[in-house]
């Protein structure tokens, strides 16, 4: 994995500290909330108690009215939508309901949904207002569980949805409407004579809890909105661009109105791409003429961000008996929370993707429920699933009596095999990372102990390519300036750098990376997808190329021959007669040469492969208090090259905890009222430090075509197997089979009881 | 095997009421517009499912060769490839 | 509104003197009066570390304490970790060890590890993890950060011992 193991390559696979480090060990970095502007005024919101009601009315008078605050805003100050699906960059959304996300318009769907906003001197005094603001509510009841949002009679929460199946006619408007959003369909072959075939058949149905990404930072935005008519927004997002569209369409202003700098960002993990603040911080600047900062409260962030859905699902799988998955068929609902937009369609495509399953049919539905609007939470909708089948698969391996390692070698997904959803995957490495794990020492040894068990699962998650550009200065000293629009929330600008650095043939080092603003790099999309180390990563090389291409020319020049008869190799340009120069004594040669050497790229590339992880966990569950401790884990992914190691091996730890914290603790408490009883992390309780052990990792490298060093995203996959790793590890220790997330104590103690 | 003259593309199931039940038709084109025109001549009402305003519909999208399209109708189509309408994918 | 009051501590060594609601928390107090924005705010109600400084030689999450509580006190924040223009062992040993993600709990995190190596030199992999539990980190699954702090407090010992 490191350079020993690719002497291709001069800076991949090396650990170099990352450019943004200093700051970021000092506290000198600058994140949203760390944004102060002269002049700036604080602000609040106010936020539904109820989780589904009508608003008769909103008196604002006397908030208004309290010395300091300075402006009061409703969704009254928002303009109009109409009926508009927008593609956003990263999804398409139904503008009407956007905007009613970020300011209730005539009804409140979600207890934490925003009503009103307040801009004051500080933020005390525009708390104290929000609660002098009056509003007049008629309840509703509410509807909190998916499979009851489905029922023909269930209260509805939007008279604007109706079903939505891809590829059928649109529904006719006059039609009843109803909670279920979306409806997907796949098939592949004959189910039924595929099930005909097996031997044995699983089937078992699933449930599982809404969770939250849980970032440290909370959202915040401060907008300035200039007597010109042009906007300024600082953030933390995990878009600045798909900010300023949304931004400017919740406005109804021109995108170039709108200036996004991206700040410093505290984690987003997929929830932080939707916009809940700008627009609103944006209306109080207007009114105020001021600079105004919204942060939210760890209870907003959780009450009324995006969380990712929970879920009920139906799965069953058919094996022969020798061991050859033979078909399988899935039912998924998805919690969309208050508006359409669950990750239900990357689910129904997930759900067999990591295996070779020659029958299979899935059917998805995307419902609404009065709970916040869900959103993506790394590998959006794959860890559900990855739950259902690969404790289903790890059911029939007992059964059949086959190590649940050779069953999934055995039946993997690889090249040419065609997935459930249609497309056929390219190279991929679903086999070798079960492999690293049959292999590993862990794996190898036994595990000794009462009530302590073993488990394996797989997961896999698509790689999205989508658009990304940078644009590379020569420096006179032989440095390159770097700037880029993917926000970097894990070490990416270094990535980047990096490979950059290995086109050029300089080091690491010689690179200097900026996040820019929307001003002024090139259009990029979201850092989401697993997508920036690849797409950015390109985009930095063919800045590279360009550079070289520059380069060759100013040579060619110096040496007064024809650019045909120079290259650029090995960190610099080699012309007739062995005439070379180096990158750096090029650079020093910049000004007499025609001056600045900048180079462009961009990319549109879309991958092709998709990465896979296997991961292996020991537990030992306490049978007195249902408790489950993790004794060992061992996680291995295939990242296609490892750009940087040591970050490759973060995403796949932070990744395996999150799944860690999904499968045994986490989950949105809600009481019949719709009121959520968890919204502090004392209570939510994300795993600590010392709920877990060191996370062991294994980086197999499958190289993607698509990419020039073979780059593959590494972001989400890991988040896929830890719950079915776990619920088969607790199978093993105790004998139960858990189909409910999370397995948190007083569940896995009654299963426990009832045997 | 015979070589295809023309790519081939794959029907969602809720579509296949539009091609008689046909899961897999092989229509002209060299890029994904023309198609998506070809479909719709061969099955009407094709397009109006998978298009808004002469684009690809928010919230689909189409796999051509494997990959994503990022050039939606101008995407380049061969004999060869193969061409999927999917839900578009996000991620976190 | 109750009347502003006067306060004074020092901060990183240097006497400040500020005029404060009672209401006020020394966190806000902090990163809106002081600009001393190293120190994050995570959650308001202690939940989460990353608010954390050093009180009088003992590690604190400042959204729990009133700024005018902090009268007389000696506080130490992240902003005083360095020594100059040179990184601490603790510092360093993050950055070396890639044991930060997003950067949003680092540093609470080294503040507290900073007030552990003060009480125990040589922490073993269990005291380290229960001394940060009250730290939450939600990217890196705390693996490299465990042995940042194990490196550090190596690299400190060596140091003391020459
Ligand atoms: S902000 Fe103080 S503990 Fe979270
Ligand atoms: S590095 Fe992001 S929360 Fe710790």
């Amino acid at each position: 994995m490191a350079t020993a193991e690719n002497p291709k390559y001069k800076v991949i696979g090396t650990r170099p500290i990352r450019h943004d480090g200093a700051d970021k060990v000092t506290g000198r970095a600058r994140y949203g909330a760390d944004i102060q502007l002269s002049g700036m005024l604080y602000g609040a919101m106010l936020r539904s108690p109820h989780a589904h009601a009508n608003i008769k009315s909103i008196d604002t008078s006397k908030a208004e009215a309290l010395p300091g605050v300075r402006a009061v805003a409703t969704s009254a100050d928002l303009p109009e939508q109409g009926d508009r699906v927008v593609e956003l960059g990263e999804g398409a959304a139904n503008m009407r309901h956007l905007t009613a996300n970020v300011l209730a318009r005539g009804k409140v769907l979600y207890r934490g949904h925003s009503i009103a906003a307040v801009a004051a001197d500080n933020i005390h005094i525009a708390e104290e207002a929000i609660k002098l603001i009056e509003v007049e509510y008629e309840l509703l009841p509410p509807v909190m569980d998916v499979v009851g949002a489905m029922a023909e009679n269930a209260p509805v929460l939007n008279d604007d949805i109706r079903t939505e199946s891809v590829g059928s006619a649109p529904p006719a408007k006059d039609s009843k409407p109803t909670n279920v959003a979306k409806h997907f369909l796949f098939e592949k072959g004959d189910v039924a004579a595929g099930f005909a075939e097996a031997d044995i058949i699983v089937e078992r149905e699933f449930d599982t809890a809404m969770v939250h990404q849980g970032y440290i930072e909370p959202h915040n935005a401060t907008v300035l909105w200039n007597t010109d008519g042009k906007l300024t927004v600082w953030i933390s997002t995990q878009g600045s661009f798909t900010v300023r569209q949304q931004t400017a369409e919740l406005l109804k202003i021109p995108i170039s109105n709108v200036k996004v700098i991206p700040t410093e960002i505290g984690g987003g993990f997929g929830g932080k791409i939707s916009v809940y603040l700008p627009p609103v911080a944006a209306v109080l600047s207007k009114k105020t003429g001021r600079p105004v900062k919204l942060v939210m409260s760890r209870t907003n962030v959780f009450e009324a961000t995006g969380p990712t859905p929970g879920s009920h699902m139906k799965v069953k799988l058919g094996a022969t008996k020798d061991g050859k998955l033979v078909a399988g068929e899935a039912w998924i609902a998805f919690e969309a929370g208050a508006y359409t937009g669950s990750p239900i369609g990357p689910a129904c495509m997930c759900v067999f993707a990591c295996y070779d399953l020659p029958h299979g049919r899935v059917e998805g539905f995307d419902v609404c429920v009065n709970k916040p609007r869900t959103n993506a939470y790394r590998a959006p909708g794959s860890t559900h699933v990855a739950f259902a089948t690969e404790t289903l698969v790890n059911e029939i391996c007992e059964k059949i009596d086959v190590d649940p390692a050779e069953f999934r070698i055995n039946n993997a997904a690889k090249e040419g095999v065609r997935r459930v959803d249609g497309p056929v995957y390219a190279r991929v490495g679903m086999v070798e990372t079960v492999e690293a794990i049959k292999n590993s020492e862990h794996y190898k040894t036994a595990l000794e102990g009462k009530y302590r068990g073993r488990g394996i699962a797989s997961g896999f998650w698509f790689n999205c390519g989508l658009k990304s550009a940078a644009s590379a200065t020569v420096n006179p000293d032989g440095t390159v300036s770097l700037l880029e629009g993917s926000t970097d929330i894990g070490g990416s600008r270094t990535g980047i750098a990096m490979q950059l650095a290995e086109a050029l043939g300089i080091t690491a080092e010689e690179v200097i990376p900026a996040v820019g603003d929307t001003d002024s790099v090139g259009y990029c999309d979201v850092t989401g997808g697993s997508r920036v180390t690849f797409a950015t990563g390109i985009a930095a090389i063919e800045a590279a190329k360009d550079i070289q291409r520059q380069l060759v020319d100013r040579a060619a020049m110096i040496w007064e021959v024809d650019s045909s008869h120079v290259s650029y190799s090995d960190g610099g340009v080699h012309g007739p007669d062995g005439k070379q120069l180096s990158f750096k004594e090029m650079a020093a040669k910049l000004h007499g040469t025609g001056g600045a050497v900048i180079g462009r790229g961009t990319s549109s590339e879309a991958t092709q492969g998709g990465a896979f992880g296997t991961h292996c966990v020991d537990v030992e569950v306490d049978v007195d208090l249902g408790k489950v401790q993790i004794l060992r884990y061992t996680a291995a992914q295939d990242a296609g090259t490892a750009i940087h190691p040591s970050y490759v091996e973060g995403q796949m730890q932070g990744g395996a905890v999150q799944g860690i914290g999904w499968a045994l603790n986490e989950e949105y408490w809600y009481d019949e009222q719709g009121e959520m009883r968890n919204s502090t992390y004392l209570d939510y309780r994300i795993p600590t430090c010392y709920d877990v052990p060191m996370i062991d990792t294994i980086i197999v490298e499958v190289p993607d075509p698509q990419h020039p060093y073979g780059v593959r995203g590494v972001g989400e996959v890991p988040i896929c197997p830890p719950p079915a790793a776990i619920a088969n590890a607790i199978y093993d220790a105790v004998g139960v089979r858990m189909h409910d997330l999370p397995m948190s104590p007083p569940k896995l103690l009654a299963e426990i009881l009832k045997k | 095997m015979a070589t295809r003259t023309m790519p081939r593309v794959f029907i969602p199931p809720p579509m296949r009421s539009l091609t008689e039940g046909e899961e897999v038709v092989d229509v002209g084109g060299t890029n994904l517009g023309q198609v998506i025109a070809h479909l719709e001549r061969r099955f009407p009402g094709m397009k109006e499912r998978l298009c808004q305003d002469d684009d690809i519909r928010p919230g689909l999208s189409v796999a051509v060769a494997g990959s994503v399209a990022t050039l939606g109708m101008l995407q380049r189509t061969n004999p060869e490839v193969e061409i999927h309408f999917l839900p578009a994918i996000g991620g976190g | 509104m109750s009347a502003k009051r006067v306060v004074t501590f020092t901060v990183n060594g240097d006497q400040v003197e500020i005029l404060c609601e009672p209401r006020q928390s020394l966190l806000e107090v902090l990163r809106d009066d002081l600009d001393l924005t190293g120190t994050k705010e995570g959650c308001s109600n202690g939940n989460c570390g990353a608010c954390t400084v050093i009180m009088d030689g003992r590690p604190v999450v400042s959204c729990l304490v009133l700024a005018v509580e902090a009268e007389g006190a000696e506080l130490r924040t992240i902003e005083g970790v360095a020594c100059g223009s040179t990184l601490d062992e603790v510092q360093a040993a993050f950055l070396e060890g890639a044991a930060l993600q997003c950067g949003i709990c680092t540093p609470g995190i080294i503040v507290q590890t900073e007030a552990l190596l003060e009480e125990n030199p040589n922490p073993t992999e269990d005291d380290v993890r229960f001394y940060l539990a009250g730290n939450l980190c939600r990217c890196t699954g705390y693996d490299k950060i465990v042995r940042a702090v194990q490196a550090a407090a190596e690299k400190r010992q060596v140091a003391a011992s020459n």
